[in-house]
């Protein structure tokens, strides 16, 4: 079964980390997605441009409107993603909890809709 | 290798996993010493063979082949964690050292790893769904979504729980251990009951618009043949023999239209003999043993029922009998509340009621349906119809089971104006 695993964090904080603390968070996210790689969770991954890159989209009343920004203004925002094969939500939350986002912001495991089971 | 002589590895892997995975995980665990951890190591391993058994052959031993990749697996990824966290590197090094030669050990202390395993799952520290979850998913290899659904509940409730379960036996140091023989009955009795849990919510869901779970049930006799495999103790075999002879009756318990039928009722054709003659024979060995107690009895009594050919030759005599020294044995209102039915069976109606008006009396089993259906029956058999239709609607304010409500309204519905 895949879940998808939301990494949330306070952006803000990013730009305000020394150069070598910031080299030891992505050397962690690197060897985390190598070894879910070998044990074979790993099915796709992204970092995301942080939200003032953001622009959201809606039609309402056939009219399209863009804001700029994300959809909602909150304390920490979605800043990448893993997609992952987990047996069940427990080996997820296992998976998700090695994640180095679980330490500095908060991951959230969604499980993937399958459309194929009733 | 030709693709069809992969294919044939790959199955092989998936069979040792449906087959051994378990064990693996119960020696891992042991060497480990973290569920957490022995879990990851059991992925990994298989991930290994996938890897690997097409290449170099599928191992001689492969139970023994997955258990030292686990582990190999485990201190790794304890040296890789260390770079960022020094403490574990001194983890990773016991590890290493005092848990060297994990195949050398013999087929008994793998089954022993078993024995381990369910005990810590039923952990009396531990809350009681959090037990069955965990036993559930860690003995049984049922996934979250799966425990979830036979529970009517959602997976994130079932995940917490474990994670929670999980998190108590690592920070209260929760042994991993079968417990010695002084403290083995009183633990013994929390793993029978948890078997006995899964089985029940299997056999008569406590809620919901079909009477029986029959996953559930299978998953409860699985565990019954596999603790007595293990641990052949009189009250384990009595609860898997309870268990059989519940389960021969399954067909016979609901109509084609999904209707409960009562056991004087049934269409014993239907009884499946095969489990009636395990059952009866595991209940035999148990009672030779001089030291049964509740689970043994009641499967006495189920045994007594099985070997009626027809509800008018039962031996209400015999089953009363039985009753009797289940009320020394385990004193309970629902034990006399069945002994009331028994003496009903065997001395009439006015008895029986009699019985069940005095536990009433006390003010026991007030909000139990099954005493005021009962209590209901008897009243109609002696003509009593007021009393009658009270009671049923009590018992039918009662339950939430919509066979059973259909039953008691088709009950009432049968009373004389």
């Amino acid at each position: 079964m895949k879940y998808l695993c939301l990494i949330y964090s306070d952006e803000t904080q990013w730009p305000k980390l020394p150069k070598a603390d910031a080299d030891k968070w992505m050397g962690e996210y690197m060897e985390f997605t190598d070894h879910i790689k070998k044990s074979g969770h790993y099915v796709g991954s992204n970092r995301l441009q942080p939200t003032q890159a953001a622009t959201t989209v809606r039609i309402r009343n056939g009219k399209l409107s863009t804001t700029d920004g994300p959809f909602a203004e909150t304390k920490e925002q979605l800043g990448g993603y893993y997609l992952i094969e987990a047996r069940d939500l427990n080996e997820a939350i296992q998976v998700a909890s090695r994640n180095p986002g679980a330490r500095h912001g908060s991951v959230e495991v969604r499980p993937v809709m399958d459309v194929t089971r009733p | 290798m030709s693709e069809e002589a992969a294919r044939r590895v790959r199955e092989m892997v998936d069979a040792v996993y449906r087959s051994d995975s378990r064990r693996v995980l119960a020696t891992l665990i042991r060497l480990l010493g973290d569920f957490d951890l022995a879990e990851e190591a059991l992925h990994d391993a298989f991930t290994a063979a996938v890897e690997r058994w097409p290449r170099d052959g599928v191992p001689a031993n492969p139970r023994a082949w997955l258990v030292s990749a686990g582990r190999f697996k485990a201190i790794d990824a304890m040296r890789r964690r260390a770079r960022f966290d020094a403490s574990l590197e001194e983890i990773a090094r016991r590890f290493d050292t005092e848990t060297s030669d994990p195949t050398g050990r013999d087929e008994e202390s793998v089954e022993d790893d078993r024995l381990r395993l369910i005990f810590t799952c039923c952990h009396p520290a531990l809350p009681p769904d959090a037990q069955i979850a965990l036993t559930l998913r860690e003995v049984c290899g049922l996934t979250t979504e799966e425990i979830a659904r036979a529970f009517l509940t959602g997976p994130p409730t079932v995940a917490q729980r474990i994670v929670r379960a999980k998190a108590k036996i690592r920070d209260a140091r929760i042994p991993y251990e079968v417990p010695v023989r002084g403290d083995l009955p009183g633990r013994l009795d929390t793993v029978l009951h948890v078997i006995y849990l899964v089985f029940n919510e299997g056999y008569s869901a406590s809620a919901g618009s079909s009477l029986t779970r029959p996953d559930l049930s299978g998953e409860a006799i699985r565990l019954g043949r596999l603790l007595i495999d293990l641990l052949a103790e009189p009250e384990a075999l009595g609860l898997l023999s309870l268990m059989l002879l519940h389960e021969s009756r399954r067909t016979a318990r609901t109509s084609p239209a999904g209707e409960l039928v009562l056991l004087g009722d049934q269409d014993r054709s239907l009884w499946n003999r095969e489990l009636i003659a395990e059952g009866s024979a595991l209940v035999q060995r148990a009672l030779s043993s001089r030291r049964f107690g509740p689970y043994t009895l009641q499967a006495a009594i189920a045994a007594v029922h099985a070997e009626a050919p027809a509800a008018g030759a039962t031996d209400w005599a015999q089953i009363v009998g039985l009753y009797d020294v289940l009320a020394r044995a385990d004193p309970s209102p629902v034990v006399e509340l069945n002994r009331a039915a028994a003496v009903a069976m065997r001395d009439g109606p006015l008895a029986g009621l009699t019985l069940i008006d005095g536990i009433l009396a006390r003010g026991d089993l007030a909000d139990y349906y099954l005493a005021h259906s009962a209590r209901a029956d008897l009243c109609r058999r002696l003509g009593r119809t007021t009393d009658a239709r009270a009671s049923y609607e009590r018992a039918l304010r009662l339950t939430q089971q919509d066979p059973e409500r259909r039953f008691l309204e088709r009950r009432l519905g049968e009373l004389p104006d």
